[in-house]
């Protein structure tokens, strides 16, 4: 075992997991599950080891893709801090998701399709973290794609759910898109798509400086679509139809986090391009706000969870475009990771107890009825919210710090979107958790079994405690602004608390939704407004195109000519008697008809 | 004394009656017969043209007439061939008539 080994093994020990489901893991439950998990565990203890030791010397990088002088991709390996923080994240998370998933699936179909969705799951995601290169980072991002959509659309029978892991793809094939002409253009401005030689040819760049910034832009974009930030967060919620390990394993390590730890592994790229920061840190502040506003009206348990994930994918992005260096971001996606994770194993033991009831209105009183659940849950909420000493308390603050010195505005918007924060999580807890019993399936609802509870006790322990300074030190290298406006903290206690006692105020005792908002909860509209360009715009293209296809190509180029030659090969076959005396005759008149033109005319 | 013309005239006439022949004519072995006699009206338009315009040095054209001798031998094939195949034909189908044998019609 050595630092140079010991990635590949960290890399492909998923990949081989998930092979070894799909060819054996039907017959056998345990076989599939015990498969995952230890694949799953063996990443996280060597990511561990590995975290501890130095960096590995010499390149760990094998030629791939080699196209004259020009294109060079090879298969390479990137250990330094970044990766191996998020490998350890990434593999931790892992472990526990795929425990917890023994608990939730055990009724569930696909067994084995499940446990080999995670291990490719998790496998495209390391690929990511380890990629040193675009290219590389590219097709694992899209094979991420690909698995979240076999996961999300595990219950494939429910039309909801095949239609969710459509949108989640196509959505971001939009974002996609984006990225790839990004890494084209930032090729095709340095001659390489290695992340280290592209930040020295970006350095030494000499053409207009929109050139990088558009090129830097581009490359966001396949964060946007990725990190379900404005305008292509739609998939998200939807993505909720997937069983709930994957949403929370979606949601805090894997997947939307690759557009964040994306950025972050650029972060020099994107400094060296004029004004691109500011553009990020705008759309990542505009996001999280608005995810917020959204977030409080919903009903679902686990789409509340989702806004809530946008909303805080929306700080590290802004953390992002605002910070002078990556690890501020990436301390709130480290924190975030951890809380949201346990935020969503908690609903989803909650969702089992309830018999696959999703609609908070439905529940309450559960406090009494699952309290270890209960208690884990609430560490996680207070994470979320900002509750002081709490792991997001730590990580939030020092991105809107940096936000409020930066760009004024977006600080104090992302300073309200904390108050919100903490309003929808305690109106989902008081909802969820207090109050009285709402349905029968709430009466009898009873604990999850071990098998979930302890996974949510260990990330609970890391949601408080992940961000206090003496272990967040060990991970990160983090810059405090100076200059932060006094008022700034007490504006942000003001924040949580008056959020909480809202939340609290009016849903303590409520039996139905006391305030209605639509435009919040129809989420402003913006899925409407796809709905509606979809159904009007593209529909409306796509048939006006059948037609021509139906009318032009294959009436008028296809058919018509089609069937006159056919028409006149049936003129024609009536010439064809038979009788060889008769084609001589032709033949000597067309001879004479030939003779009689070149000699006469 | 005869001229090129009354060479040529004899040879369209060959051929003219060679061609009515294959045209009119009921019977495939007639036709065949029709078919040699055209071939042998162009030999004979060639060896009056090598006789009428010679050569440089005073003597027939020798390309003319070695193109004769080649219609001959490739003649005589085509009649083993051709003959063979009526043969053939007439074994399978118990006619020489060309208006019998109209099986190629659509």
């Amino acid at each position: 075992m050595s630092t140079s080994t010991v990635p590949w093994v960290i890399l492909f020990a998923p990949l081989v997991a998930a092979a070894a489901i799909l060819f054996v893991g039907r017959h056998s439950k345990p076989f599939s599950a015990g498969t995952a998990i230890g694949a799953a565990l063996a990443t996280c203890l060597l990511s561990w080891w590995l975290f501890f030791q130095p960096d590995p010397q010499g390149l760990l990088r094998i030629p791939w893709i080699e196209i004259g002088e020009d294109l060079i991709v090879p298969f390479g390996i990137t250990i330094d801090r970044l990766s191996r923080v998020m490998l350890v994240v990434v593999s931790t998370i892992a472990t526990l998701v795929f425990t917890y998933s023994v608990g939730y699936m055990k009724k569930e179909e696909g067994y084995w399709r499940y446990f080999a969705g995670l291990c490719l799951f998790l496998f495209s995601m390391l690929g990511i973290v380890l990629a040193d290169n675009f290219v590389m980072m590219f097709i694992f991002w899209e094979l991420v794609g690909a698995s979240s959509y076999i996961l999300i659309g595990h219950y494939f029978t429910r039309d909801s759910a095949a239609d969710a892991g459509k949108q989640a793809f196509i959505v971001n094939r939009v974002g996609d898109f984006g990225f790839l002409l990004g890494i084209l253009a930032l090729w095709f401005a340095t001659g390489s798509v290695i992340f280290s030689e592209v930040k020295a040819g970006v350095e030494v760049f000499d053409g207009p400086a929109l050139y990088l910034t558009v090129a830097a832009l581009l490359v966001f974009c396949g964060t946007i679509g990725k990190s379900a930030q404005l305008p292509l967060h739609v998939w998200l919620p939807n993505s909720m139809e997937g069983p709930t390990p994957v949403s929370s394993l979606l949601h805090a390590a894997t997947m939307v986090a690759a557009g964040v730890y994306m950025l972050a592994r650029i972060f020099p790229i994107l400094q060296l391009a004029p004004s691109a920061p500011d553009v990020i840190a705008w759309v990542g502040g505009l996001t999280c706000f608005f995810a917020a506003l959204m977030a409080t009206q919903q009903s679902d348990i686990k789409r509340i969870l989702a806004y809530s994930t946008i909303s805080q994918l929306g700080y590290m992005v802004m953390g992002i475009g605002v910070a002078p260096v990556p690890d501020v971001a990436m301390f709130h996606l480290f924190t975030h990771a951890f809380f949201k994770c346990l935020l969503f194993l908690g609903a989803g033991s909650v969702i089992v107890a309830m018999h696959h009831e999703q609609n908070i209105w439905k529940m309450g009183a559960l406090k009494n009825k699952m309290p270890l659940t209960f208690i884990w849950f609430v560490c996680g909420m207070l994470a979320l919210a900002g509750c002081p000493l709490t792991s997001g308390f730590y990580s939030k603050d020092l991105i809107i710090e940096w936000a409020v010195v930066r760009i004024p505005f977006l600080g104090w918007l992302s300073a309200l979107a904390a108050g919100i924060t903490a309003f929808y999580i305690f109106r989902e807890f008081w909802v969820v958790f207090m109050g009285a019993p709402r349905t029968e399936h709430a009466k009898h609802a009873s604990e999850s079994p071990a098998v979930m509870v302890i996974p949510m006790g260990v990330l609970a322990v890391a949601a408080i405690a992940a961000g206090w300074p003496f272990i967040e030190r060990n991970f990160f290298t983090l810059e405090a602004p100076r200059d932060v406006p006094h008022l700034l903290h007490p504006f942000l206690y003001v924040m949580f608390l008056g959020g909480a006692g809202l939340a609290t105020f009016l849903y303590r005792n409520a039996k139905t939704d006391p305030i209605s908002i639509p435009l919040f909860a129809n989420r402003f509209y913006i899925d409407g407004i796809y709905d509606w360009f979809v159904r009007r715009v593209q529909d409306g293209g796509a048939s006006l195109l059948s037609w021509a296809d139906r009318w032009v190509v294959d009436l008028l180029v296809v058919q018509v000519p089609g069937k006159a030659v056919w028409a006149c090969g049936f003129v024609l076959r009536f010439l064809q008697l038979g009788n060889i005396q008769a084609y001589a005759f032709f033949f000597g008149a067309g001879v004479v008809g030939v003779l009689y033109l070149l000699i006469f005319r | 004394m005869p001229t090129l013309a009354h060479y040529l005239l004899v040879s369209g006439l060959l051929f003219a009656i060679g061609l009515g022949g294959v045209l009119l004519r009921r019977n495939i072995l007639i036709i065949f017969m029709g078919l040699e006699l055209m071939l042998n009206a162009a030999n004979l338009s060639l060896v009056a043209f090598s006789r009428y315009f010679p050569a440089s040095d005073g003597l027939p054209q020798a390309n003319a007439q070695v193109f004769v001798f080649f219609i001959i031998t490739v003649a005589a094939a085509e009649v083993a061939v051709g003959l063979a195949i009526i043969v053939a034909l007439f074994r399978s189908k118990q006619t020489t008539h060309v208006e019998d044998l109209d099986s190629l019609k659509f």
